[in-house]
């Protein structure tokens, strides 16, 4: 479905994912961008004015486990890159093709097919014939998969491949039931709790798989500060490993869980503050390839429980992008690397033509005001349930306009 | 290790004579603001005068119980009930006993053997629990925050027999209460620098917790000591000395509260076994030797003998408390159930506040 005027933005704030934000228009024909920069309409354009806002390419989300256009649009985000943890789960090419298909052709799914049938940790699934079907990655789903020798024909075959491998770091024996972080909130809600080592452990034993086998490996959560420096070596020592973060481990300490608020109930469990200070010091440092929202809505069925009878997991697709922009606002990072960490390197890992700004690529593009401020309500989020920890927050930054493949998918 | 969690014999010297402390005066505020929670979920919401305004209150309870006219009809027409959902037998018998002998309606709801563990359940139960317009519910349940939960969702008063590993306040403050009697009968000060070492499976127990936060909250200097599988992290934060020689922790202590071996909420391997744990962490009485000569023993029963405590130490009749401890759950508990339903039952002073 390709549209028939051809696209001009004018007046905007280019990020195109290569440096910090500049003046400049963007033309686009059929789903493609054509041009960038110092440019001029031509005869027939449909003419968007972004008034002087920032024009950037649309967010490519790399683990939800839920299909949730609503959200995504409203969060700006065009692409969403789906876990295997689905029912059934994504662990045979039939399912595989049916998910790539699902959200054309306003948001493209990209489905990250299981490393093991039923991401049961024992069994290699088809990845061959997943990755014919539109796989853009394997994962080892919400858990770990602890047999070492497993994992390391998994992280093979998948270099085979050429298919990154997506992995949860925690050590399974370590984390056993916890439901948090061990420390003094844990301690004083009574809550089963695993120490961050779990972490530490988990990402040690896949890295040094990983450095066997060859495979690119992506850890799609790293919330420690052990864990982080573990992934830094790595890097340093030329490993083809990446890792992501949910804004809710750079925003949020197990302070959050006090009173058992079940909406930070999340998997890895918030850690420290000084953990949290070592995740933002990683987005500042370039250890952290990428921020996801990791969304996962849930409904109070899964959420109005006891702590550790709840499901973990926010809806965190309206809240990427604010929270994303509050690290530039923080000076953390800047915006260069803001859409680095949203749109590029992520669909870099996907291997997608896709999260720049640049001819040949995808339309795929979000007007923002970064500055626009509004308020978190889980009452009234456009996503499937309000289960974020960040309810009634202000907040500040949104898309405003969305374009998938050169259409206007705007709500 | 920080300052202030470390053992302190020089607590009052070097605070000084004007330094406030918790239990000088005993002075509360007017009528219902004496204590303004509708609930009570836990210790570590309460204040120190409000853990001693509910001791107080026991007092006359503790009186009346050692009548042979046990009955009083201050809850007469009141329906309270005990809702668990996890099984219990001296904690249900005692929040019964306790609103038989103020005069109310007791019912009995007992979820631990069916099918309600699971949330949507938990919420539903709650709700119909209060549409039958119960005037106190008492809640146990094997998760912690569960009670809570239930608290933020019925309109009447809440009281928390336990939730999971998280708090158990009636048990706390019933051992405050026993040791109060005890230290008033030897004309000590009370509480201000008490020794007492907690030992046993403190991990796992929110019998500790809630000890942990009423008696730091009133000055006493806590031991606790585990083996290390069974010591929470970062304990030392709620103002407790971490011990795992049982030995050391008991030394020169003024009462040694042993915690039940909890086999049944112990998911791995955290001890070899039974008779290791004794020989490591078993109140023997050559142990209870090291402690102050007047030391009172305590625990929460039900007791394992042989394995935390021994039979000859449990029943030793001049120090052992743990008879005297479950006299005090009756008393307590009535203090509670009186002072959270005063303000559905219109007490003067009470009406308007909250």
């Amino acid at each position: 479905m390709k549209p028939a005027q051809p696209l001009y933005i004018a007046n905007g704030r280019l990020l195109t994912g290569d440096g910090p934000p500049r003046d400049g228009a963007l033309r686009c024909e059929g789903d493609r961008i054509v041009a960038v920069g110092d440019i001029s309409p031509c005869e027939g354009d449909r003419i968007v004015n972004a008034k002087g806002r920032i024009v950037m390419p649309g967010l490519v989300d790399l683990g939800v486990f839920e299909i949730d256009k609503p959200a995504f649009h409203f969060g700006g985000i065009t692409r969403a890159a789906v876990m295997p943890d689905q029912s059934p789960p994504l662990d045979y090419p039939a399912r595989v093709r049916f998910a790539a298909s699902y959200g054309k052709p306003d948001l493209w799914v990209h489905p990250i097919c299981a490393a093991t049938r039923a991401l049961a940790g024992t069994e290699l699934a088809e990845m061959a014939l997943m990755k014919e079907a539109g796989a853009r990655a394997v994962a080892t789903g919400r858990r770990w998969i602890q047999d070492s020798g497993v994992m390391l024909r998994v992280l093979q075959y998948a270099a085979m491949l050429d298919l990154p491998v997506i992995a949860h770091a925690e050590d399974a024996a370590l984390a056993g039931d916890a439901v948090a972080t061990a420390g003094e909130m844990a301690t004083r809600l009574g809550l089963s709790s695993a120490p961050s080592e779990a972490e530490t452990l988990a990402i040690a034993r896949d890295l040094a798989l990983a450095e066997m086998s060859g495979a690119h490996l992506h850890f799609r959560q790293v919330t420690t500060a052990g864990g982080l420096t573990l992934v830094r070596e790595a890097k340093r020592r030329g490993m083809r490993v990446t890792c992501g973060v949910t804004p809710a481990h750079f925003m949020l300490s197990d302070i959050a869980v006090a009173d058992f608020r079940t909406f930070a109930r999340l998997s890895p469990p918030l850690r420290t503050e000084d953990d949290r200070q070592a995740v933002r010091a990683a987005l500042a440092d370039g250890t952290i390839d990428v921020v996801a929202s990791g969304h996962d809505p849930r409904g109070p069925e899964d959420k109005r429980l006891p702590f550790a009878d709840a499901a973990p997991g926010m809806a965190g697709a309206e809240t990427l992008l604010p929270l994303t922009l509050a690290l530039v606002r923080d000076g953390v990072i800047d915006m260069g690397r803001a859409c680095e960490l949203l749109c590029r390197n992520p669909a870099r890992i996907l291997n997608v033509d896709a999260g720049m700004l640049a001819p040949g690529y995808e339309a795929d593009i979000a007007i923002v005001d970064a500055d626009r401020p509004w308020i978190v309500d889980s009452d009234r989020m456009a996503a499937q349930a309000g289960n974020t920890p960040f309810d009634k927050q202000p907040v500040q930054g949104r898309a405003i306009a969305l374009f998938k493949g050169g259409t206007d998918v705007s709500h | 290790m920080s300052d202030t969690s470390s053992p302190d014999p020089d607590r009052t010297a070097r605070n000084g004579e004007d330094a406030p402390h918790p239990v000088s005066g005993h002075r509360y505020p007017r009528g219902g603001a004496a204590f303004p929670p509708k609930d009570l979920v836990g210790i570590s919401s309460l204040a120190p005068w409000q853990i001693l305004y509910l001791l107080d209150e026991a007092e006359q309870y503790v009186a009346l119980n050692r009548q042979r006219q046990k009955h009083v009809d201050t809850l007469a027409g009141l329906t309270i009930i005990n809702a668990f959902f996890e099984n219990s037998t001296r904690t249900l018998l005692s929040f019964e006993i306790a609103g038989k002998r103020l005069g109310a309606d007791v019912v009995n709801m007992h979820a631990a053997t069916s099918s309600v563990k699971k949330g949507e359940t938990l919420i539903d139960t709650a709700t119909t629990l209060n549409a039958m317009r119960a005037d106190a519910i008492v809640i146990r349940h094997a998760s912690s925050g569960a009670v809570q939960l239930i608290a933020d969702k019925v309109a009447c008063p809440v009281l928390n027999a336990g939730d999971g590993r998280h708090e158990h306040p009636t048990q706390a403050l019933l051992d405050a209460l026993t040791m109060r009697g005890w230290m008033r009968g030897r004309g000590q000060a009370e509480f201000a620098g008490l020794k007492v070492a907690i030992c046993g499976d403190i991990l796992h127990s929110r019998v500790a917790r809630s000890n942990m936060l009423l008696l730091s909250a009133l000055g006493a200097e806590i031991r606790v000591c585990a083996p290390p599988a069974l010591m929470p992290h970062a304990v030392e934060r709620m103002r407790v000395t971490p011990f795992t020689d049982f030995d050391a922790a008991i030394d020169g202590v003024d009462v040694v509260m042993m915690l039940r071996l909890q086999q049944e909420r112990m998911a791995g391997p955290f001890i070899p076994s039974e008779r290791e744990y004794r020989h490591l962490f078993g109140l023997t009485r050559e142990r209870l030797r090291r402690a102050a000569p007047h030391a009172l023993i305590m625990h929460p029963g039900p007791m394992n003998r042989g394995v935390e405590i021994d039979s000859d130490v449990a029943d030793m009749v001049e120090r052992s408390a743990i008879t005297t401890q479950v006299e005090m759950g009756v008393a307590i508990r009535m203090a509670c159930l009186d002072v959270l339903t005063r303000r559905a039952r219109g007490v003067a002073g009470w009406e308007n506040a909250a």
